[in-house]
């Protein structure tokens, strides 16, 4: 319980904290900001955009490995623990595109442009997209289980393509994109210290928010399909 | 296992030959495809970048109307339990990816034919990179498509999931093989495309590795 409170105050203060502290040219005192040339008020998504687009893939990794589990041992509390992440992560996707679209509206002057980051967001969405589609598709638990873990390792083993392919076929604009000079790599020396720290606070808290949205996600299927089974029973 | 799995290709090609099911559906998809893009390009004139890019958009959806029959057929058929008994899942694994192959080689090189007698801004300048991306490109397409196949032939509503679960995994070498078309249509040399090559070469080796591991997995389902 103890830690639910916790969870609570460290997100209700990175939210006050992330939207309302002054973005200033000298920053003097603990809750004011620097000027990012480039992103100025804009980079206060930072403590939003990153964390949702952070949990994007540590949802898709947590289903890919559980998915490798279940092809292992032939589990399938671990087909389940998949799903439950695969959801979140279907979520926290549309988040992070939804987010970083209107973001870039005001930064780069429209909604989408095959940036490098946005094209990968994309390919991710579809592949969640596609995995749910097979999986909806699929009567019979285990070969459920089965084709959509095979499925999530071929689409898994892409994944390395998208990081090397993408900064070659497009430009970048992305803040922290290898040839982004004028808002450069803002994580490692643009922002100052209580900036960096109200984000890596914001990425705990979104991270132990993750995991706990996940548990309840995997005991709630859990439930469901023992009601399932009592219903069929009679 | 080779010479096992060639016969198990050999069983495949001459069915085929017998009702010519995916090379008469292959062949007029091909007509329809380019036919509805020179129907919408109408008296336009089409940049070279352009035919690179709807060259491979032909493709794709060539490729998503006929390389499913592969697995699809013996699901239909019932004939699939008849190959788990006598074969090993990388046997016939094998054996569907040489048909499939060779269809898609087929497939696109008429493709190609026929985009360079149709389209004039379809010049290629490079004609060995073309070449060697068109072959890389083909190999990819068919090993994808060919384990994709085999997850499709087990689940329902086949036809449709096809192209969704099949674009995620084929995006990479797609956007590659776009970019290595552009290449060999302006006369870029080996030297610059070589980071291009190198992409889908291990696209090619590490897609064929992952789908032989992981066939078996499907295959006894």
């Amino acid at each position: 319980m103890i830690w639910k409170i916790f969870l609570f105050l460290l997100l209700a203060f990175v939210s006050v904290a992330g939207i309302a502290f002054p973005i200033v040219e000298n920053p003097s005192t603990w809750y004011q900001f620097p000027l990012i040339p480039g992103l100025e008020e804009n980079a206060k998504i930072i403590f939003f955009h990153v964390p949702t687009a952070w949990l994007t893939v540590v949802a898709f990794f947590m289903s890919t490995l559980y998915s490798f589990k279940y092809l292992r041992k032939k589990n399938l509390d671990d087909d389940v623990k998949s799903y439950a992440a695969a959801q979140l992560g279907m979520i926290f996707c549309i988040l992070a595109t939804v987010t970083g679209a209107v973001w870039a509206k005001f930064a780069w002057g429209s909604y989408w442009s095959w940036d490098p980051r946005q094209t990968s967001i994309f390919a991710l969405l579809l592949i969640y997209g596609a995995w749910f589609a097979l999986r909806s598709s699929i009567e019979s638990e285990e070969k459920r289980a089965t084709l959509s873990s095979v499925y999530s390792m071929i689409a898994f083993v892409t994944v390395p393509f998208f990081i090397f392919i993408m900064p070659r076929i497009m430009t970048g604009l992305h803040p922290g994109s290898a040839d982004d000079t004028n808002a450069g790599p803002v994580i490692d020396f643009k922002m100052n210290g209580n900036m960096q720290l109200i984000f890596f606070l914001s990425l705990i808290g979104f991270t132990i928010l993750y995991f706990w949205m996940w548990n309840i996600g995997y005991r709630s299927i859990l439930l469901r399909e023992k009601l399932n089974k009592q219903l069929i029973r009679g | 296992m080779n010479s096992k799995s060639y016969s198990l290709f050999l069983k495949d090609f001459k069915s085929e030959l017998r009702t010519r099911y995916a090379i008469n559906a292959l062949a007029m998809f091909i007509i329809v495809a380019i036919s509805v893009i020179l129907f919408s390009v109408g008296n336009e004139k089409i940049s070279p970048s352009l035919t690179g890019g709807l060259f491979w958009v032909v493709i794709f959806f060539t490729a998503m109307s006929g390389l499913s029959r592969a697995f699809v057929s013996e699901e239909e058929r019932g004939t699939s339990l008849t190959l788990q008994l006598i074969a090993a899942p990388s046997t016939v694994y094998a054996g569907k990816l040489i048909f499939n192959i060779i269809l898609v080689f087929v497939m696109n090189t008429i493709i190609a034919i026929l985009y360079s007698a149709i389209f004039e801004a379809f010049i290629i300048k490079n004609f060995w990179l073309f070449l060697a991306s068109f072959v890389l490109g083909n190999i990819g397409l068919a090993v994808s498509s060919t384990i994709i196949a085999a997850i499709i032939s087990k689940a329902g509503a086949k036809g449709t999931l096809y192209p969704v679960l099949s674009f995620p995994i084929l995006l990479p070498l797609i956007l590659t093989s776009v970019q290595l078309t552009l290449f060999a249509l302006d006369g870029i040399s080996f030297e610059r495309a070589k980071f291009e090559l190198a992409i889908v070469v291990s696209y090619d080796v590490i897609m064929l590795t992952a789908s032989f591991m992981l066939f078996d997995f499907i295959w006894k389902e």
